[in-house]
């Protein structure tokens, strides 16, 4: 097949013209707002947008007449998932850098806060934190690992052309232009759906995008069965779809200003965005990293999944409980009692299939155990899936109404949340960065494995630092607001319960540094393995543990349900 | 099962519909109704659109991202209604686009604030908390004192509100931007018919400068006014519509 490949490339422009269309009608409406701009605050993002179409325009056109649009059915399609890993490093290192920065800031309020720098307020800069790492991060993350899985499942190109470099590029200004505008002050208040109506739209064109060419590469397939990653990775697109859409309905006050109202109030409004918020932990962060799950832990164990049956129990159970869970964020809130009880119940219900996957993860590996010992990368993707066990089950309990009126409003929710993504986002997404980094630039191994290992244990003592603080900080919290005296008073003012948070604050900003520095470690390890130093020795053949893409068409396989071959 | 699961996993597009099924139930089942069960909302007396300069004002609140620290939910529990009052009713946040609840205290819960401090107290705690409460972690708002409001332009913001559903009346739209200036200054000529229009505002000349509309002004106009539509004494919580 290899001489093939070199004489059956195509120079492919199709779907370049749409996207050609869509950066001028963006440039259009960027011109106009600067020009005309109904707020202050409009302008600098007009001129963003102009920037970055002005660069798309230019470089479609430069690559059109020059034919470098290379389309070879013959190759996988992973320099957008090469890009994809940087991108992932470096909104982890800025994200958790500003997580670190809050953290401090409310452990060192005197020292960390300026009066005439609106900008680096806690509350200006915690949007950038959590958009950073989730959407960031963890988005990246996705996206990249996605294309990687799916072809190499699929056994076929990504489906599209340029567009998954559209993808790409589009998805990541989006985040320039959400994390920009929370210092700003451009913020929709809705949490974790923060940015401005312009920026939704955006974000929608570049996520149905996102799913099209994720569909089209299913459907052009060589293989018969979609591979259950696949499964867990389209569930995770088409419903943050749905919850971006219904989530960010709202009605600009111009539309060449940035600000906007919401479609609805009150109580509809909490439901809605409470609906999303959950599921965007429930899709964004869980079914899309199972879904990484299911390709990596069977990968670098070289074991079959567990089990085919649970998994279709586990993958139908998820998505249809986790969506009904969100009212569990608003207990004993001015929603109706029946939505907070059946949201309780159904949280308490979403425990089963989450422990579902956590068995199947775990229960990959046996047989290989040794390597849990010996492979510090198949380590972390293990640990990653414990956190994952531990979170879901947590998350339950205090779906509990009256667990709920003690852990609601206090750093517990903080604690919980961390355990979740430092602990099971953050540790897989390192697994599999481990994984990809040597088999997409063609190199025997990492550049070092004593620095996976030191990375391994700075992440888990930081993990359990920052945890350990906010559960005992939570709690503490939680009973001084209830506590009375003999004489039946309330025994603490606010304040007091704000006094005895100051230690664990500390604590928690020295596990978000540590974790931090896990970050740095990777960066410098990803680095050296790129340069082909250490270990990561180059290899001359194709990346060791994937075959080519099967360009013939109507072939069909036998059934795999070992990941990937 | 496993025979209807064979083809589906062969089949992209079934596989898609199948997910998109599936995901769709719980979102129309828990978030349809709410807005047509006539209980959701309580019936109250004394609920009013924000008036111009409080509008401004909660804009402000929810720019500098104030809803990450603190509520404004007071939850039926004991301690909470002696620390901070009556129970948050869904009908007070029925004119609220978007709602601000919040997830987090960092700080207190600010749903009952209004008139609990002078309006010295709120211009000396946002420009420097650590002035009033030494221990606070609240971060400085100096800078509002020197941020001025538009008056002219906001009448935009209130016709954005009414495309939502916000019962801004069309005298109210008109009458935006003076109402804006008006509630700075009690001597104004318009001020009993702003109070006609935004029953129980608070007119006063908030941040003490006079001559311009500051977001200052416009922060601590919210702030005094949270809570305070309702008026409890007569609000009958067992009353059976009241009930949920």
């Amino acid at each position: 097949m290899s001489e093939n490949s070199t004489t059956k490339s195509i120079v492919n422009n199709y779907g370049i013209f749409p996207i050609i269309l869509i950066t001028l009608i963006g440039f259009v409406w960027a011109v106009l707002a600067a020009a005309r701009g109904d707020d202050p605050v409009i302008a600098p993002h007009a001129y963003m947008f102009m920037f970055a179409f002005a660069l798309a325009i230019f470089a479609l056109v430069y690559g059109l007449t020059t034919n470098k649009f290379v389309n070879n059915p013959y190759e996988y399609d992973d320099s957008v998932i090469r890009a994809g890993i940087i991108a992932t490093i470096f909104w982890g290192i800025a994200g958790m850098l500003v997580g670190v920065i809050i953290a401090s800031q409310l452990a060192f309020p005197k020292f960390l806060y300026f009066e005439n720098l609106p900008w680096t307020n806690f509350g200006r800069m915690r949007p950038l934190h959590t958009s950073g790492v989730i959407f960031g991060f963890c988005g990246n993350a996705l996206i990249a690992t996605s294309f990687y899985i799916v072809q190499r499942t699929c056994r076929t190109r990504l489906a599209g052309g340029l567009w998954p470099w559209f993808v790409f590029w589009g998805y990541n200004l989006f985040l320039v232009i959400a994390g920009t505008g929370y210092l700003m002050g451009i913020t929709e208040s809705r949490e974790y759906a923060e940015p401005e109506w312009y920026a939704d739209i955006w974000l929608t064109i570049v996520w149905v995008t996102y799913l099209m060419v994720f569909m089209m590469t299913l459907v052009k397939r060589k293989e018969r069965h979609i591979y259950v990653a696949n499964w867990f990775l389209l569930s995770f697109i088409v419903t943050i779809a749905m919850l971006h859409l219904v989530n960010n309905l709202s009605m600009p006050v111009s539309f060449l200003g940035a600000k906007s109202y919401s479609a609805f109030s009150g109580v509809q409004d909490a439901m809605t965005q409470w609906w999303y918020g959950h599921n965007a932990v429930g899709f964004f962060l869980t079914t899309g990293f199972l879904g990484m799950m299911y390709y990596f832990i069977p990968k670098r164990a070289e074991r079959p999944i567990w089990s085919y049956k649970l998994s279709i129990v586990h993958f139908w159970t998820v998505i249809f409980i986790y969506i009904w869970a969100g009212p569990h964020h608003l207990h004993f809130t001015a929603l109706p009692q029946w939505t907070q009880t059946m949201g309780m119940v159904f949280s308490i219900m979403l425990w089963m299939p989450s422990w579902g996957g956590m068995i199947n993860g775990l229960m990959t590996i046996s047989g290989a155990w040794d390597k849990f010992r010996t492979d510090p990368v198949l380590r972390i993707l293990v640990i990653s899936v414990a956190f994952y066990g531990m979170a879901t089950f947590e998350g339950p309990l205090m779906a509990i109404r009256y667990v709920n009126a003690l852990s609601h409003y206090t750093d517990w929710t903080i604690g919980h949340v961390h355990a979740g993504a430092l602990g099971w986002n953050g540790m897989i997404t390192f697994g599999a960065i481990y994984c990809m980094v040597p088999w997409l630039w063609k190199k025997k191994e990492m550049y070092s494995m004593r620095l996976v290992e030191w990375h391994f244990w700075l992440a888990l003592i930081g993990i359990s630092f920052y945890i350990a603080a906010m559960w005992i900080s939570g709690i503490m919290q939680g009973v001084m607001w209830r506590t009375y005296n003999d004489l039946g008073f309330l025994e603490y003012s606010f304040i007091e319960t704000v006094m005895a948070m100051k230690p664990f604050y500390m604590i928690r900003a020295l596990g978000g540094f540590l974790y931090l520095c896990g970050m740095l470690v990777l960066t410098w390890n990803v680095y050296m393995t790129i340069k082909g130093k250490g270990e990561a020795l180059s290899l001359n053949e194709d990346e060791p543990f994937a075959r080519k893409p099967d360009p013939a068409t109507g072939l069909a396989l036998a059934p795999t349900l070992v990941a990937g071959e | 099962m496993s025979k209807l699961h064979d083809f589906m996993e062969k089949r992209s597009f079934a596989l898609l519909f199948g997910i998109l099924a599936v995901v769709s139930v719980g979102g129309l089942v828990e978030i349809a109704p709410l807005f047509f069960i006539d209980s959701t909302i309580e019936e109250v007396d004394g609920m009013r659109p924000y008036s111009p300069l409080e509008l401004a004002g909660r804009d402000v609140y929810v720019r500098e991202g104030c809803y990450l620290c603190h509520s404004q939910m007071v939850r039926p529990l004991r301690d909470e209604i002696e620390r901070y009052g009556h129970y948050s009713l869904a009908a007070e946040s029925m004119y609220d686009h978007p709602f601000q609840w919040g997830s987090k205290r960092t700080g207190p819960d600010i749903a009952r604030l209004g008139g609990k401090y002078s309006d010295e107290w709120h211009v000396l705690h946002l420009s420097d908390p650590r002035a009033v409460v030494p221990e606070s972690v609240m971060p400085p708002y100096k800078f509002l004192l020197k941020n001025k409001i538009n008056a002219e332009r906001y009448t935009k913001h209130l016709i954005a509100n009414r495309r939502v559903g916000v019962p801004y009346t069309d005298e109210m739209i008109k009458m935006a931007a003076s109402d804006m200036k008006t509630q700075i200054n009690p001597d104004a000529d318009d001020f009993d018919g702003f109070m006609a229009r935004y029953p129980k505002a608070v007119v006063r000349n908030f941040d003490g400068n006079a001559d311009d509309i500051t977001e200052m002004d416009a922060l601590v106009a919210y702030l005094q006014m949270l809570g305070t539509l309702i008026d409890f004494n007569e609000y009958e919580a067992t009353k059976g519509e009241n009930e949920r």
